[in-house]
């Protein structure tokens, strides 16, 4: 079903991560991509991948849900297994008529599944103990200085924040037109592609209704509380930081160096 | 005959997740063939997640169901044409309107049954006089028409299906008093005529005791209790500690009796109050 989707959804809680500062969340986790992007060899990809594992423990989110969260993606890792994995080129160990393996095409395979499968299962971290406020809100802040360049960075929040809030209704609004039409007798698992296509247009046509009526409802309901762009508005929640994002955010650093230190060695 | 059975059935919202939840909890039913059925039961007590499951929308996670003696989820049942036979208007159906006609929408259900362009129309015609919708509404764009209408459009694209079960959630909510009367009418109109099994699921007491023969009271996704209207409307203290009501006139009924009058407690129309009542006096 369309709820099982986990990616981007957010899970309430008490732990460290839910208590840390948004805007260091972010600034973390794109040192956490950085480590496993600067990681040349397998042994460098260590560090990225156990930073992830502590992010989990300290989060208390459990880790079926990581594994649930990893399934839309196995398609796309097979595929690119598949095409590394035999176009390749460098020291041959598997030769059967044009297909051939290589040394380099097996270690690049492998480091590419694992950075993938980290890239998702840690980034979703961001998303599972941030509420999609606290993170536009934390955009919103750390895009800032662009306001002197006269950069709309509210106005973009503002859409980004509308848009979150609106996925989990839309995909139960999606449920909801979904199980009211095979109520009807319609079939949406059987027949080409065609047909598929054709069987869509009673689940389109009333979700975009309703997400346009939505729309304007909004729209209306905000310019009657007098809402007029990010000028002078002030927060009801203000975003601060502590000791304890500093700490986490050089906690990272330590890790990234390890990375580059690991490159270094195994390389020299 | 029993028309519709369930077997320990228990459904559990998000199995594996922080958001567990179990909606239906061990629910054992027999309805029967004809009967009119008011479902009743607190915000969150489960009874749309129940009916989804008459019709094979929802797998339950344990237990059975059976439509005319048959077990829905066997190996060789067909779930779409389960569908046919269990027709299942949702809470606010007229979101599921899509086509460019009434009379197209109205015919999407006929069409997936493989029905013959003859009979379709004939159908058409017949639910759109049952629900009360004038012929020349059926070649206007549904999106044109009022709140009232839709809900009536999506209502009738159900029964063309004409199924023998035919189940409603909260199908008059958000409707003026006029216009619930009338659908409510048409509901019963539609169980006389093809005597048809009808559950009715609904928030207003009223509308339950002048509608249906049988009550179904659910709480905390249990069945609390499923018997003959009189019988439940009778247990006023036990369903006001549920958070439900009575009828109003059941209300009067119970107080006149607290004052030493003595009257029945079981009346819950106002028309067989009325008639209790003259009955007194002489
Ligand atoms: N899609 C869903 N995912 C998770 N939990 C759900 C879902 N739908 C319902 N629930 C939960 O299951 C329980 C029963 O819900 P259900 O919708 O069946 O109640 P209901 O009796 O129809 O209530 P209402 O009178 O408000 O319509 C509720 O606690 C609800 O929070
Ligand atoms: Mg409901």
């Amino acid at each position: 079903m369309l709820k099982d989707i986990t990616i981007g959804q957010f899970f309430p809680g008490n732990s460290l991560l839910h208590k840390l500062d948004p805007r260091f969340k972010i600034i973390i986790t794109g040192i956490f991509i950085a480590m496993l992007f600067a990681a040349q060899t397998f042994t460098a990809l260590i560090p990225g991948v156990v930073f992830m594992i502590i992010g989990y423990a300290a989060s208390k989110i459990p880790f079926s849900l990581m594994i649930k969260s990893l399934k839309p993606i196995i398609p796309i890792i097979i595929f690119t297994s598949i095409l590394n994995l035999f176009f390749l080129d460098g020291i041959v160990i598997f030769k059967l008529w044009i297909i051939k393996i290589t040394y380099d095409g097996v270690t690049y395979t492998g480091m590419m599944i694992i950075r993938i499968i980290a890239l998702i299962a840690g980034s979703s971290l961001l998303t599972y103990t941030t509420s999609p406020i606290a993170l536009t809100d934390a955009i919103e802040s750390l895009l800032s200085p662009l306001k002197k360049i006269k950069f709309p960075v509210h106005e973009l929040a503002m859409m980004m924040s509308i848009a979150l809030r609106f996925i989990p209704t839309l995909i139960e609004e999606t449920d909801k037109i979904m199980s009211a039409q095979k109520a009807r007798g319609a079939d949406m698992e059987s027949g080409g592609l065609i047909h598929r296509a054709k069987a869509l247009t009673p689940i389109l046509v009333p979700l975009f209704v309703s997400a346009f009526s939505r729309a304007m409802e909004l729209a209306t309901a905000m310019e009657c509380r007098c809402y007029r762009g990010g000028e002078g508005r002030t927060r009801l929640k203000q975003l601060s930081s502590s000791a304890r994002d500093y700490l986490t955010t050089s906690f990272s650093l330590i890790f990234l160096n390890m990375v580059f230190l690991l490159n270094v060695y195994m390389a020299g | 005959m029993t028309a519709v059975k369930t077997e320990n059935l228990t459904y559990t919202y998000g199995i594996g997740t922080p958001f567990e939840k179990t909606a239906v909890n061990d629910v054992n039913l027999e309805i029967e063939q004809g009967e009119l059925v008011g479902i009743i039961g607190h915000t969150g007590s489960g009874k749309s997640t129940l009916i989804q499951h008459l019709n094979g929308l929802l797998k339950p996670t344990s237990g059975r169901i059976l439509i005319d003696g048959a077990d829905i989820w066997d190996k060789s049942a067909n779930r779409r044409d389960v569908r046919f036979k269990v027709g299942l208007v949702f809470q606010y159906p007229e979101y599921q309107i899509f086509e460019d006609t009434v009379e197209k929408d109205i015919a999407f259900g006929p069409k997936n049954m493989g029905l013959s362009d003859d009979e379709i129309k004939k159908r058409v015609i017949e639910t759109a006089e049952i629900v009360g919708l004038s012929p020349e509404i059926l070649t206007k764009s549904p999106f044109e028409l009022s709140g009232g209408q839709k809900r009536r459009v999506a209502i009738a694209g159900v029964m063309a299906m004409e199924p023998s079960v035919l189940i409603l959630d909260e199908p008059v909510a958000g409707l003026d008093p006029r216009g619930r009367e009338k659908i409510l009418a048409q509901i019963k109109t539609y169980h006389a005529k093809k005597n048809a099994t009808v559950l009715l699921i609904s928030h207003s007491m009223e509308d339950v005791a002048r509608y249906a023969s049988k009550i179904l009271v659910m709480n905390e996704g249990s069945v609390y209790c499923y018997e003959d209207t009189p019988i439940v409307f009778s247990k006023a203290e036990e369903l006001a500690k549920m958070g439900l009501s009575v009828p109003q006139i059941t209300k009067v009924f119970l107080k006149l009796k607290e004052r030493g009058f003595d009257v029945r407690t079981d009346i819950y129309t106002i028309d067989f109050a009325i008639k209790k009542l003259l009955e007194m006096k002489n």
